[in-house]
């Protein structure tokens, strides 16, 4: 009976999809993290002004051009070949054995960095453009107006494809099993092989990668909605920063 | 008079369209001079050279004895003693009402948290926007927000204050809590530079207005001359049109 199976498999095997799911989580999290600063690293560099000296003028476009490469590049090739070159590649070139959770995690961080930077640049371009002028005007310069004015607003409003970028890597960093990562797709593999029920341990480990992207998403949808801060405002006294009692009364309400 | 900004043979062509062609004037301190002319003219445009918005193609901008245009020039160092006040407020839409005022003042001048707040609430007296601290940019109405942008700009304490247009985009009950504010400001000795359409409030608080005209000065004088006995026949057509 399948029934019986599947709650041997969940009672006799629940510590290795856990693990398995951890390191998931841990690779998918670390790695859409580190992408996302890549991304608006990168993201910061291709919208600095054009420099009217030749010589800085010629290397910025020298980094523009670096930059296109590495972005064409990582999305234009599947990420499981990505994975078997790095990891391949740097044991046959530097002899390295690198460790695979750190392998894992380097290869979905650039890989999401490549498609953050594309995702930021349009964030960045998307943010009116007098909200840099305005922060120029008051002396800032272009680090200073990303920082201050420009990246907090990039981030709110590029917080739905970000958290898209998450749900993809949970699911994608399935294929980093071809590099042995200990990972929810290798456990299941193993788990499988042990028991020769396929259909019931990739059943589980279906519904276990459910529920880890649907978490994600009602999480990413809850604090979308925190960032939006209230439609409305209520005058403050006199003093500054001062809680008014309704101020006080909605955020009970709202928790 | 002490000259605050010297400006000599300014030009700005974009590509091979030129929108300034030589264009001299000076501001001297607590001076209010207004630029009047019609649209097109070159009036933005020769308030975003000032502030270095736009790069000038040619000629000299002079601010204490040194041309900023000059290469090794640090136009961050001289961007901060200009304010600036736009026509779409541009506000941080990041920032509260008080952080707006206060970014710039801890970024830029390092000023400590604490004093940037107190700076920061001093001007939003000034604007009568101090009960509004707490407030993003979307809660307030346009009025509101210009009034802001002004003490934003004023709480970097800068020797000039630039205005383009700042009352074009707003709905005509909110032009007037605008004025009135530049009005104070104005009597406060306050050194300004004022792009605008409102020919009344130029006339009343300017003590020089510019006309433009196809990216040229065609006349400089006190509103008195400008506006009553306009020397020039393209003055006294443009003052036609738009008084009538
Ligand atoms: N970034 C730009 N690129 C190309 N042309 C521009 C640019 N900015 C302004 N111009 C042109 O320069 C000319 C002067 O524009 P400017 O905005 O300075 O006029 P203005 O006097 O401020 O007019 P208005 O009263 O309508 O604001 C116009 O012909 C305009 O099309
Ligand atoms: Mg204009």
């Amino acid at each position: 009976m399948t029934i019986e199976w599947f709650v041997r498999i969940v009672s006799e095997y629940w510590p290795m999809f856990l693990r398995g799911a951890g390191v998931t989580l841990l690779i998918s999290i670390t790695g859409t993290i580190i992408g996302s600063l890549i991304g608006l690293g990168i993201g910061v560099i291709r919208t600095v002004p054009m420099p009217e000296r030749r010589g800085k003028r010629s290397l910025l476009k020298v980094i523009h051009v670096i930059l296109s490469i590495y972005i064409e590049f990582f999305r234009g090739t599947p990420m499981i070949v990505q994975a078997m070159v790095i990891y391949y590649g740097s044991a046959l070139a530097f002899g390295i054995d690198m460790d695979r959770i750190f392998a894992a995690i380097l290869i979905v961080s650039i890989n999401t960095g490549a498609y953050m930077s594309e995702i930021v640049r349009g964030g960045i371009v998307s943010i009116d453009k007098g909200q840099f002028e305005a922060a120029h005007a008051i002396g800032m310069n272009h680090v200073q107006t990303m920082w201050n004015v420009v990246l907090p607003q990039v981030i709110r409003n590029i917080l739905p494809p970000t958290g898209n970028e998450f749900v993809i890597n949970i699911k994608d960093t399935s294929v980093l099993n071809v590099i042995s990562v200990t990972e929810l797709y290798f456990q299941t593999k193993s788990i499988a092989g042990n028991n020769y029920r396929y259909f019931e341990s990739f059943f589980v480990a279906c519904v276990i990668y459910f529920i880890m992207t649907f978490t994600v998403t009602r999480i990413l949808r809850y604090i979308e909605r925190k960032l939006e801060g209230p439609d409305n405002y209520v005058i403050a006294g006199n003093q500054m920063q001062v809680d008014t009692p309704e101020d006080i009364q909605r955020r009970k309400n709202r928790s | 008079m002490e000259k605050v900004i010297d400006i000599q043979h300014l030009r700005k062509s974009f590509g091979s369209h030129e929108v300034l062609k030589d264009i001299n004037f000076s501001v001297n301190k607590g001076e209010v001079v207004c630029i009047i002319g019609s649209s097109g003219s070159g009036k933005s445009t020769l308030l975003r050279c000032v502030n270095l918005l736009e790069t000038p193609t040619g000629g000299k901008i002079i601010y204490n004895g040194e041309n900023i245009l000059d290469d090794n020039h640090d136009i961050y160092l001289y961007r901060r003693k200009l304010g600036m006040v736009f026509q779409q407020f541009n506000l941080f839409n990041n920032h509260n009402v008080l952080n707006n005022c206060v970014v710039g003042q801890v970024k830029v001048l390092k000023r400590s948290r604490e004093e940037a707040e107190k700076v920061a609430m001093k001007y939003l007296k000034v604007v009568g926007m101090d009960r509004y601290v707490n407030a993003k940019p979307k809660h307030l109405s346009g009025g509101q927000k210009q009034r802001v942008a002004i003490a934003r700009a004023l709480a970097m304490e800068p020797d000039v204050m630039l205005f383009d247009e700042p009352t074009s985009a707003l709905d005509p009950e909110m032009v007037g809590e605008v004025l009135k504010v530049m009005k104070e400001l104005a009597e406060s000795g306050l050194t300004m530079l004022i792009v605008t359409h409102e020919m009344e409030f130029a006339r009343e608080v300017s003590d020089r207005v510019v006309f433009m005209d196809k990216g040229v000065i065609a006349e400089e004088g006190p509103p008195e001359q400008i506006f009553n006995h306009p020397k020039e026949e393209r003055t006294r057509e443009f003052l036609k049109r738009t008084l009538k």
